[in-house]
């Protein structure tokens, strides 16, 4: 059929702009891990930081993706190149819930082993890495899963701006109505989330406490 | 450890009073002193502050007033962490890390505490027989123990660095009358090998009788007599009758310690 014979001329465009792909969707997931995890442990530990912390997180959900791209566009150093753009776009978007599952996982320890962890004289630290995290990890792991997955698909619209990305055949299909240009970005992209939520599902349960 | 206080007290409650943070009290002027060996069992019902006073020894709650002295030393002055190692600690939920395994949970202070590996082996093989499991739960994790099993390993846990004192809220209150009844045995025979200072928190006048070497009855936020067993059963004290009448006929011989 002549979707193979396709697939097969570009399969070196394919790559490359899945490995694009990849590249935005990784670095957005690994930095709103690193900025997600402590904000949803402040905010478990200190209710005071509950409301802000989860409720801006919210408000970035709620505005539409090109809209925030088009409005980070002004800032500077950001707004100078679009895949630095996209990636600060992603990355607010999966801030969401890996904040709100590490929120909900530590919340979710049992208190009577925190209350004896405690009385045995553990620091608050030794208590957050050694109980609390551990005890977490898997609430935490499934609210990384839901970021990649969405960032994977939100990351197609980074071409807009000209991030690259498999975006980039499904604008460049839609523009020249052409339906094996558009399969070429959609098919790689749910290939791309469905193993990203098969391999963090298996780890989730892998680390799954008893 | 530093010599205790003048008057023979390991912890010692001077005008203590406790609110929750709406301002509500839970404790009020509790005086109190707990002697070097003894069993001191807090027996009330739920609200009568027994649970707050012993979370007060080891400040998981602070004082509003007054002062908790632990050998010596008022408990808000000492490093709080020092103090809790320096205390075992058992509570009826137990709080075993589930995502531990037995001897993990026991040698977990102990390695925190920089022994070696030998060490906490031993130590935990060593305190396993003490309260009597088989070795072979060491790899075992919580969930896949029975009831009265993980109790043992929370008494294990608590015994892990070797504390003088030992702090049990309700520690047998969730578990068959059976197996009750068979860890208070062993822990009256631990008790008089170990000797630890221990304070017990119970609604169980049964329990109080029998574990205790004084039972320190509450009521509402208020310390309202301290008893040896025996004295207990004889006194004129109005809510001591209560629970006597309550817990009815055959607590004389319930009462074994106390009569020295």
């Amino acid at each position: 059929m002549n979707a193979i014979h396709f697939f097969a001329q570009h399969h070196e465009e394919i790559l490359e702009l899945t490995l694009e792909h990849l590249w935005l969707v990784g670095i957005s997931t690994l930095l709103a891990v690193l900025i997600g995890i402590p904000l949803g442990i402040l905010s478990a530990h200190w209710p005071v930081w509950n409301k802000p912390v989860l409720g801006s997180a919210n408000v970035i959900q709620t505005i539409p993706s090109l809209a925030l791209f088009g409005f980070l566009l002004p800032v500077p150093w950001i707004g100078a190149r679009a895949d630095r753009l996209a990636i600060l776009a992603l990355t607010l978007y999966a801030l969401l819930p890996v904040i709100r599952n590490t929120y909900t996982g530590i919340r979710g320890v049992d208190p009577s082993v925190v209350e004896a962890g405690r009385g045995m004289g553990l620091t608050g630290r030794q208590l957050l890495f050694q109980v609390e995290l551990p005890l977490a990890v898997s609430v935490i792991l499934s609210g990384v899963r839901v970021a990649v997955v969405v960032s994977v698909g939100l990351a197609t619209i980074a071409a807009a701006i000209g991030a690259g990305g498999l975006g980039e055949f499904i604008f460049r299909g839609l523009a020249m109505v052409n339906n094996q240009l558009i399969l070429a970005g959609a098919i790689p992209a749910a290939i791309l989330a469905l193993s990203a939520d098969f391999s963090l599902g298996w780890l989730e349960r892998r680390l799954q406490p008893q | 450890m530093e010599p205790n206080s003048t008057n023979g007290a390991v912890i010692e409650f001077r005008d203590v009073d406790y609110a929750l943070p709406n301002g509500q009290p839970l404790l009020r002027g509790l005086n109190l002193q707990v002697r070097r060996g003894e069993t001191l069992v807090l027996l009330g019902r739920s609200g009568s502050g027994k649970t707050t006073s012993l979370k007060l020894i080891n400040r998981l709650l602070k004082p509003r007033g007054g002062e908790v002295r632990v050998d010596g030393a008022d408990t808000a002055k000492s490093d709080v962490i020092r103090l809790r190692r320096s205390i075992g600690y058992v509570i009826q939920d137990i709080g075993l890390f589930p995502h531990l395994t037995v001897a993990r949970n026991i040698g977990l202070i102990p390695r925190i505490e920089g022994w070696s590996s030998d060490r906490i082996d031993a130590r935990v093989a060593e305190l396993l027989q003490l309260v009597g499991l088989d070795g072979d739960v060491v790899s075992r994790y919580p969930h896949q123990l029975s009831g009265g099993q993980r109790q043992r390993v929370g008494v294990a846990r608590a015994l892990a660095a070797d504390p003088a004192i030992l702090l049990m809220d309700e520690p047998f209150g969730a578990l068959d009358a059976l197996t009750r009844d068979q860890l208070q045995r062993e822990f009256l025979s631990l008790q008089r090998r170990l000797n630890k200072t221990v304070v017990f928190v119970t609604h169980d006048l049964r329990e109080a009788l029998r574990l205790a070497s004084r039972i320190a009855l509450m009521e509402a936020g208020r310390l309202v007599t301290v008893l040896s067993p025996q004295d207990f059963l004889r006194s004129s004290d109005p809510l001591a009758a209560a629970y006597l009448q309550a817990f009815g006929e055959g607590l004389n011989s319930v009462a074994t310690r106390g009569t020295e």
